[in-house]
C-alpha cells in the first residue's frame, strides 16, 4: 500500500523545530539538535509541516508500505 | 492511542513572544535593559553545550515564537519559499561569521568607551548603518558610561537582526530568518559537532 509520508532533507535541515510544533501527532522530533526525523508510523502526510519549513527541507513523498509493518 | 496526544496542553514558554515585544519596549525606555538580550545569547548555547540540543530554538525562542504569531496568525506573511541560498551552508555560516564581527566591533567600542579612548553616544545603529538617535532612554545611572554603550550596541544589534527576521518574514514562510539565525547556526554546528563525537 501506498502511504503520504513527510521526508525531511537532514542535509538541508537546520533543526529550528517548526515542523515539530506544527505535527497534530507528534511524528516529528529534533535529533541531537542537528536535523527533524519523522515516525513513520505516526505521521499521516498532512502536510504541515513540509508548509511551515523555512527552510524548504520537508518534502511530502510516496511510501511503500510493507505488509505488517 | 496513547502516544498520539492533542495538541491542547500550553506550556508558559510558548508566551515567549511577549518577551520579544517587551524587551524593546524596555529598551525604548531605559537602554540598560538592553542588557537582558544576553540571556537570548547565552541561554540557547547553554542548552547546546551542556544538553547537545536546539531545545531553545524548538521551544523557548520569542522572536521566532513572534514570526510565527505575525506571520502565520496574523497573516502577515507571504508563506512563499525562500530561494534556497538563504539557508544554504555557506549564507548560514558566512551570515554568522559577520554577525560575529559586528558583534565583536560593537564589544570594541565598549572597551574605547571603558579606557576612555571613545565617549558614549547615545544613539542606536540600524543595519549597521543607519544611526538613530536614543537619548532619551538613558540620562546616567549607577554605572559607568561603558555599561550604557554597550546596552546600546546590543540593542542595535537585536533591533537589526529582528527587523531582518521581520522583513524575510513578510516576504517567505514565517520563520524564515530561523535558517539563518547566527543563534541557530552556532547551536546547530555546536549539536553537530557533539552528535559526531560519540
Amino acid at each position: 500500500m501506498v502511504k503520504k509520508k513527510a521526508n525531511p532533507d537532514r542535509s538541508i535541515c537546520v533543526a529550528c523545530g517548526v515542523c515539530v510544533l506544527q505535527c497534530p501527532r507528534n511524528a516529528l522530533s529534533i535529533h541531537k539538535g542537528c536535523y527533524a526525523v519523522v515516525d513513520n508510523e505516526k505521521c499521516v502526510g498532512c502536510g504541515l509541516c513540509a508548509k511551515a519549513c523555512p527552510a524548504n527541507a520537508i518534502n511530502i513523498v510516496e511510501k511503500q508500505e510493507v505488509a505488517n509493518g | 492511542m496513547a502516544n498520539t496526544k492533542i495538541k491542547a496542553k500550553k506550556h508558559w514558554y510558548q508566551y515567549l513572544w511577549i518577551w520579544s515585544i517587551v524587551y524593546f519596549a524596555l529598551g525604548f525606555f531605559n537602554i540598560l535593559f538592553a542588557w537582558l538580550g544576553m540571556i537570548d545569547f547565552i541561554l540557547p548555547l547553554i542548552f547546546a553545550i551542556v544538553g547537545g540540543n536546539k531545545w531553545f530554538c524548538n521551544n523557548m525562542c520569542g522572536r521566532g515564537q513572534l514570526f510565527w504569531v505575525l506571520g502565520r496568525n496574523m497573516k502577515c506573511s507571504r508563506g512563499k519559499p525562500a530561494p534556497k541560498w538563504l539557508s544554504s551552508k555557506w549564507f548560514r555560516y558566512g551570515f554568522l561569521a559577520f554577525f560575529l564581527t559586528m558583534f565583536g566591533t560593537m564589544v570594541f567600542q565598549t572597551y574605547l568607551v571603558f579606557s576612555g579612548a571613545g565617549t558614549l553616544r547615545k544613539a542606536i545603529k540600524l543595519f549597521w548603518t543607519f544611526k538613530v538617535p536614543w537619548q532619551w532612554a538613558y540620562s546616567g545611572s549607577v554605572f559607568p558610561d561603558w555599561v550604557a554603550q554597550f546596552g546600546f550596541g546590543f540593542y542595535s544589534l537585536m533591533l537589526t537582526s529582528t527587523l531582518i527576521g521581520l522583513i524575510v518574514m513578510v516576504l517567505y514562510k514565517e520563520r524564515t530568518w530561523c535558517t539563518f539565525c547566527p543563534m541557530g547556526t552556532m547551536t546547530q554546528g555546536i549539536c553537530q559537532l557533539k552528535a559526531n563525537e560519540k
